[in-house]
């Protein structure tokens, strides 16, 4: 640490340099988190999706709704834990691009497949209550700037009452979660008061759009999928049946290669910026080679010379990347920059530890070859050198 | 003071030639940042382009009131009867020239991946090539009336598995016969498969229902007339809109959220370039001190000191623009790609379009670039002390 000093001395001895090496290597760090957020947001939260849970749908295509008489016939296959399901509602709140994913869902079952949606124990016994209630992640509800208690009018768009008028919904509660990657935009409403309209019209009632069961036993998971599906077998209502995991996988192929096409020429760029940035580091202490020499001339060891200098451009290296993953991660939290089309918009914690160890390969990596050739130099002919 | 800018700049552009390492590091590092430009921006352009296409100005598209997308409109057959004998929607030798269409999707898997997507299947009505007259039939057949028998889009064909021209589908009960590809110049059109709405409508248990009406006008003024007539209609609650107004609306999500993450990754990039170009500048700036300090010694002013490094920089950065743009051009227009459209969950089929309003763009954000990443080292250029300047190695 006594040398601090002096290697601090040659940082500043070309303080435009320096300053430069440093901002590029803050912006290509910036730039990879951002990356990384962006990633995750076209993965649809595949980190997330719980490898425990199955899900059924109509075989055809998810738009086919499935019949509410089969979730006691799932009950009873062995291995099943828990069932629970869902529709996808499709109302619009006040104007189509004011998009929020809402679904009828049976609320108990519903929360006790899905524990990462934290409700206060309140707030859940007055949903449980209230036939209109509805919950609503945290993000939609600062978004529009719900609270608890607030009237919500969705218009129906597949789902329509007689008169066309819109549903109204109560805001009994806001969920939040402590797990990264989980979707904090979603509005979840009673199943029964959908229900209740659609039988009261006898139109289209007691359909679910698709059941997610929880399994004992994940390794058992691909087994049960298919003995489910062989259930409904040549029914007027076949049925697919995978892991969560396979679904967001698939829906996130849908998406296609746009994701990975921006990500892949861009880390492409960002390799390029450190490269650069590295061999201006590199550079700055091959042009000292001489100046090394006489460091060694004056007894320090090589052991010495090589921590100096590696020191040196691991101190840029974690200025810049240090500084880079910081803002990164400040601007990220600020959430989707697109206004709720990217849900999932987070720095996953993954990610930034593979930064963080990204800086230091930098930091080492170009501190480390111009200073081993400095050591094996003798010194007469580093001297000589100029 | 011009015959000053001239010898300055001719000096210093003369001898980029020994500069050229750091020079090329400011080329190579705008090049990459307008590829990235254009590149993330043509799968914007392209996806507007396939949906632009599609829409006709003579053309509208009717569903029920308050519904953004097809998926979630409905009407009976009566009133896509009523729809489709207002007056003002033009009429051929079998009545109006208008397609009353179901659209469903169903589950099929990517050629690529091997994984189900979302195939948007439609059912059209017998007159829908004469509504639809950029559409045409390039291998097979139309299928007939009453008859289990697609017809696949030439981009669906490409993007799925096994729909080519005489093989068979099942999809739940119903076994399909891909009897015929059509071809739509392009357009989204391209991605889907039709077959006989009536033909649809049980498998589908639809009953005589319909999603939407497809019609043409007498003449492009008429949409104002038709729309009036229909939407007044007591037996109708329908939202009349011109084609090319609904696939605008298609596009607006995807073309938000790529368009902003385009912007994000270009501008974080351009930043990462311009100090790139500054330390590269500012080195150019650094090894000619007693170049400028000799001229500015024997009398020339420090304002073309000025221009002829912004000059240099603006070239710099314009010559890594070109390069930029051409391997942009080269490697990405007409990319082949396919998405989801996230107004009806279903596939659609685009190529990235590289048009020359964003290779223009991309030219002006390269010189911006340039620009900035060379005002600052001109600027300690012409404010060098002529005599220490001198003094230096």
């Amino acid at each position: 640490m006594k040398y601090l000093h002096l290697v601090w001395r040659n940082l500043t001895r070309r303080k435009i340099r320096t300053i430069f090496t440093v901002l590029s290597i803050l912006i290509a760090f910036l730039l990879y988190g951002v990356l990384m957020a962006i990633r995750a947001a076209f993965g649809m939260g595949i980190e997330v999706a719980g490898a425990d849970r199955l899900m059924t749908i109509h075989k055809v295509s998810f738009i086919q709704p499935l019949p509410k008489s089969y979730m006691e016939r799932i009950r009873g296959v062995e291995g099943i834990q828990e069932i629970t399901h869902a529709n996808w509602f499709g109302g619009i709140y006040q104007d189509p691009s004011n998009f929020i994913a809402n679904f009828a869902v049976e609320p108990e079952s519903w929360l006790k497949m899905y524990p990462e949606f934290e409700l206060p124990e309140d707030q859940k016994k007055a949903w449980l209550a209230d036939r209109a209630g509805a919950i609503v992640g945290i993000d939609t509800a600062k978004r529009f700037g719900w609270k608890v208690g607030d009237r919500v009018p969705l218009q129906g768009t597949i789902y329509r009452k007689a008169d066309n008028s819109p549903w109204d919904f109560t805001i009994d509660g806001i969920y939040d979660s402590q797990v990264k990657g989980t979707d904090k935009t979603q509005f979840f409403f009673h199943y029964n008061y959908l229900n209740e309209n659609r039988r009261a019209r006898s139109f289209g009632s007691d359909q679910v759009g698709w059941y997610i069961v929880r399994v004992n036993n994940p390794a058992e998971a691909d087994g049960l999928a298919r003995r489910m599906d062989a259930m409904f077998a040549n029914s007027p209502a076949e049925t697919k049946t995978a892991t969560e995991k396979a679904f967001v996988a698939d829906f996130a192929k849908q998406v296609g290669d746009i994701g990975s096409i921006m990500t892949a020429i861009a880390a492409v760029v960002m390799f390029f910026i450190l490269f650069v940035a590295g061999n201006a580091m590199a550079q700055s202490i091959r042009e000292r080679t001489n100046e090394l020499a006489i460091l060694k001339t004056l007894g320090f060891t090589d052991g010495k010379v090589l921590g100096m200098v590696l020191a040196e451009s691991a101190l840029i290296a974690v200025l810049g990347g240090g500084l880079g993953l910081l803002i990164a991660w400040v601007l990220i939290a600020q959430g989707d920059p697109t206004g709720g089309l990217l849900p999932l918009f987070y720095f996953p914690p993954k990610d930034l530890i593979f930064g963080c160890v990204l800086v230091l390969l930098l930091g080492i990596g170009s501190g480390f070859l111009p200073a081993w050739q400095a050591g094996r130099l003798k010194i007469v002919d580093a001297l000589r050198r100029s | 003071m011009l015959s000053q800018i001239i010898a300055v700049t001719g000096v210093n552009l003369r001898s980029l030639r020994e500069r050229a390492g750091s020079s090329a590091v400011a080329i190579i590092g705008i090049a990459g940042v307008v590829v990235i430009f254009i590149s993330v921006l043509s799968i914007a352009e392209g996806f507007k382009a396939a949906m632009v296409k599609a829409g006709d100005p003579q053309r509208i598209i009717v569903m029920r009131t308050g519904s953004d997308t097809e998926m979630t409109s409905g009407f009976s057959g009566d009133q896509a009867r009523l729809i489709m004998d207002t007056p003002g929607i033009q009429r051929g030798p079998n009545g109006p020239l208008a397609s009353a269409e179901l659209f469903v999707i169903v589950s099929h898997p990517l050629a690529k991946t091997g994984t189900d997507a979302n195939v948007p299947l439609r059912g059209v009505s017998s007159t829908v090539l004469q509504v639809r007259p950029e559409v045409t039939i390039v291998e097979g057949r139309m299928f007939e009336s009453g008859r289990n028998e697609i017809v696949v889009g030439r981009a669906a064909s490409r993007q799925f598995a096994n729909l080519t021209v005489g093989s068979s589908v099942r999809w739940g009960e119903n076994t399909w016969q891909v009897v015929g590809m059509f071809d739509a110049k392009g357009s989204i059109t391209e991605s889907e498969l039709w077959t006989d709405a009536r033909v649809l409508q049980p498998a589908y248990r639809r009953g005589n229902s319909y999603q939407s009406v497809f019609a043409r006008l007498d003449s492009v003024d008429s949409f104002q007339s038709v729309k009036d007539a229909m939407t007044s209609d007591q037996r109708l609650q329908v939202t009349v809109l011109r084609e090319q107004e609904y696939y605008a609306a298609q596009s607006r999500v995807l073309g938000t959220v790529i368009r902003t993450v385009g912007f994000i990754i270009a501008g974080l990039m351009g930043l990462g370039a311009i100090f790139g170009a500054v330390n590269t500048m500012y080195s150019a700036v650094a090894s000619r001190t007693r170049e400028i300090a000799t001229l500015r010694a024997l009398g020339f002013a420090s304002f073309p000191v000025v221009v002829s490094v912004l000059v240099e920089a603006v070239l710099l950065s314009l010559v890594g623009g070109v390069i930029g743009g051409v391997l942009a051009y080269v490697v990405f227009d007409g990319y082949q790609t396919a998405t989801m459209n996230w107004q009806s969950f279903s596939q659609v089929a685009f190529a990235f379009a590289v048009t020359p309003a964003l290779l223009a763009q991309a030219m002006l954000y390269a010189i911006g670039m340039g620009l900035l990443g060379g005002l600052f080292p001109a600027w300690r250029a012409s404010r060098m002390p002529v005599v220490t300047a001198l003094r230096q190695l």
